[in-house]
């Protein structure tokens, strides 16, 4: 009894303060369940998606974003190794100097513009202007590739400046060339030290994926906006949306540091 | 002056070699040549350029002025392919740079393995080009002789990844990482990684530097037997025990030339040149 009595009086501020806590909380989800009549909500959200067939949408537009979010860091990683591989090269001649210029003006383009702006340059301007007939998502796994390449390029910079000079210089030493350096020892190091900041651009390539639906690609966000829009009821969708997101995020998350714990095990034996 | 310690062929001649970093003259036009057979050591007080000297030779540094004649060719010539050069000239560095990212065995055999898969697929080229002139051909020209197959290449490289693995004592270690190899393990194996592109030449830039005191044994060890062998050994080193029982020849580089040079006797023993008596004052 007596224990319980000191237990009140050390605590008795945290205990107000969780009940008060608890108490808000229940009261807004009461309040908002009856105010924005969630019963009637989630019916309608149902017939939507399960008996209308809403989630074939939904499944089109997660595969959808998932083959752009990959095939786009997929292109963006090769992008970004050889502009970044360019940018570290000592300008020897002129076509280097070259090259480093053009791939400065690219870097700052596509770090320039928003995303949905070179999604619609991209699809309505210079695919037509090339005479190219593409997919919207064909077209969006491009331009992703091009976008994502000019933010690996500078990861991937600082991942080859991490690497010891000792490296490209003993691969040098015994006669390979330096593209065949880079490729088998400079570039693989640097891709271990990069990998979570090359998780992290994975993660922000999927939640860009949301303004494919500008070029009327369908991917998650457009699925849910579609089924939103098809059934005047907003709320439900754009909730579910949200926590399939944070989903997805979680899990490369996840993968990510499983990743990173194997490369690293692989070393210490 | 030149034909001291003429043991075998001329091998690496350089003319004038002169570098520069902006302003600052490091390598004033030295005339230096070295002999098939023959371990020289280089000695100086930090700073004097002998590190930079030994790189010019297999062209890490590019010289500002000057030639490097390399078994007959010009290295420092920029049309000359200096990969098929430096694959004839082993290094072995101070802080051993093996690759982080392979095991040791890859390590050894990364770049025998390239350079003869390359020749193998340059012939491939080769003969795809001749099959078709042969479409037009009366006299029909013979193909290319491709030689092992990219397996056998693999085999072999490998085999002799373990042959030079054995030499050292470290055959249980080919699937290992670097990281978990001690300071001499590591240096041995670099050394090893040269040996395996059977090159005429070995350069070793400070190879015990960064070692702790009971792992240079063994480093030097391998160099001696090495030198015993015939390898030619170029070393640029602190080590002035090994200099003198080791090497044919030991010169002596301060403020970016060649003061002196000569027998490790005649450089130890009998010092001519006033820098060198104060240099071998200090580290004696």
């Amino acid at each position: 009894m007596k224990e319980k009595n000191s237990f009140l009086k050390k605590h008795w501020v945290d205990i107000i303060a969780i009940v008060a806590v608890v108490a808000l909380f229940a009261w807004i989800c009461t309040s908002i369940y009856i105010n924005f009549r969630f019963a009637k909500k989630i019916n309608i959200f149902y017939n939507y998606f399960i008996v209308n067939r809403g989630y074939e949408r939904l499944l089109l537009g997660m595969k959808n974003t998932a083959i752009i979010a990959v095939s786009g860091l997929l292109i963006g990683i090769v992008i970004g190794t050889l502009i970044a591989v360019i940018k570290v090269v000592r300008p020897s001649n002129r076509p280097i100097r070259y090259a480093q210029k053009v791939v400065t003006v690219y870097v700052a383009f596509f770090r320039g513009t928003p995303m949905v702006v070179q999604l619609l340059v991209g699809y309505f301007i210079l695919f037509p202007l090339m005479k190219l007939t593409v997919t919207p998502v064909a077209a969006c796994v491009w331009i992703f590739g091009l976008n994502s390449g000019a933010y690996i390029s500078e990861i991937m910079r600082g991942g080859i400046n991490s690497v010891d000079s000792g490296q490209l210089e003993a691969a040098r030493a015994v006669g390979m060339p330096f593209s065949f350096s880079m490729l088998k020892v400079v570039v693989p190091q640097a891709i271990k030290n990069i990998l979570p900041t090359l998780g992290n651009e994975f993660i922000a390539l999927v939640k860009e994926t949301a303004v494919v639906g500008y070029v009327g690609a369908i991917d998650i966000t457009n699925a849910f906006q579609y089924q939103g829009s098809n059934s005047y009821e907003y709320m439900i969708p754009y909730l579910v949306m949200a926590l399939l997101y944070i989903v997805i995020v979680a899990a490369i998350a996840g993968l990510v540091k499983l990743m990173e714990r194997k490369l690293a095990k692989n070393e210490r034996h | 002056m030149n034909d001291i310690n003429n043991k075998g062929k001329l091998l690496i001649e350089t003319r004038k070699l002169t570098k520069r970093f902006g302003s600052l003259l490091v390598l004033n036009e030295i005339d230096e040549k070295f002999y098939e057979g023959e371990q020289v050591a280089i000695i100086g007080p930090s700073g004097s350029g002998k590190s930079t000297f030994l790189r010019c030779l297999n062209c890490m540094e590019d010289p500002t002025s000057g030639a490097i004649v390399f078994d007959g060719v010009d290295i420092a010539d920029l049309k000359v392919d200096i990969n098929v050069q430096r694959q004839k000239i082993g290094m072995v560095f101070q802080q051993f740079n093996l690759f982080a990212n392979l095991n040791v065995l890859d390590n050894i055999t990364l770049a025998p393995r390239y350079v003869a898969k390359k020749e193998r697929r340059a012939k491939v080229r080769k003969n795809i080009l001749i099959r078709i002139g042969n479409l037009f051909r009366k006299n029909k020209k013979p193909l290319l002789e491709l030689g092992d197959s990219e397996k056998e290449i693999n085999r072999k490289t490998e085999e002799r990844a373990y042959e030079l693995l054995r030499r050292i004592g470290l055959e249980d270690k080919a699937k290992v990482y670097p990281s978990t190899l001690s300071g001499g393990q590591k240096q041995r194996i670099a050394i090893i990684r040269a040996l395996a592109m059977n090159p005429k030449v070995i350069l070793f830039d400070e190879p015990t530097s960064a070692l702790d005191p009971e792992m240079v044994g063994e480093v030097l060890d391998l160099m001696k037997s090495l030198g015993k062998e015939g390898m030619t050994m170029i070393i640029v080193t602190h080590e002035m025990g090994f200099a003198r029982e080791a090497a044919d020849r030991i010169l002596f580089i301060d403020e970016g030339v060649i003061k002196e040079q000569g027998t490790p006797e005649e450089v130890f023993d009998h010092p001519k040149n006033p820098r060198l008596k104060e240099f071998l004052s200090k580290v004696l």
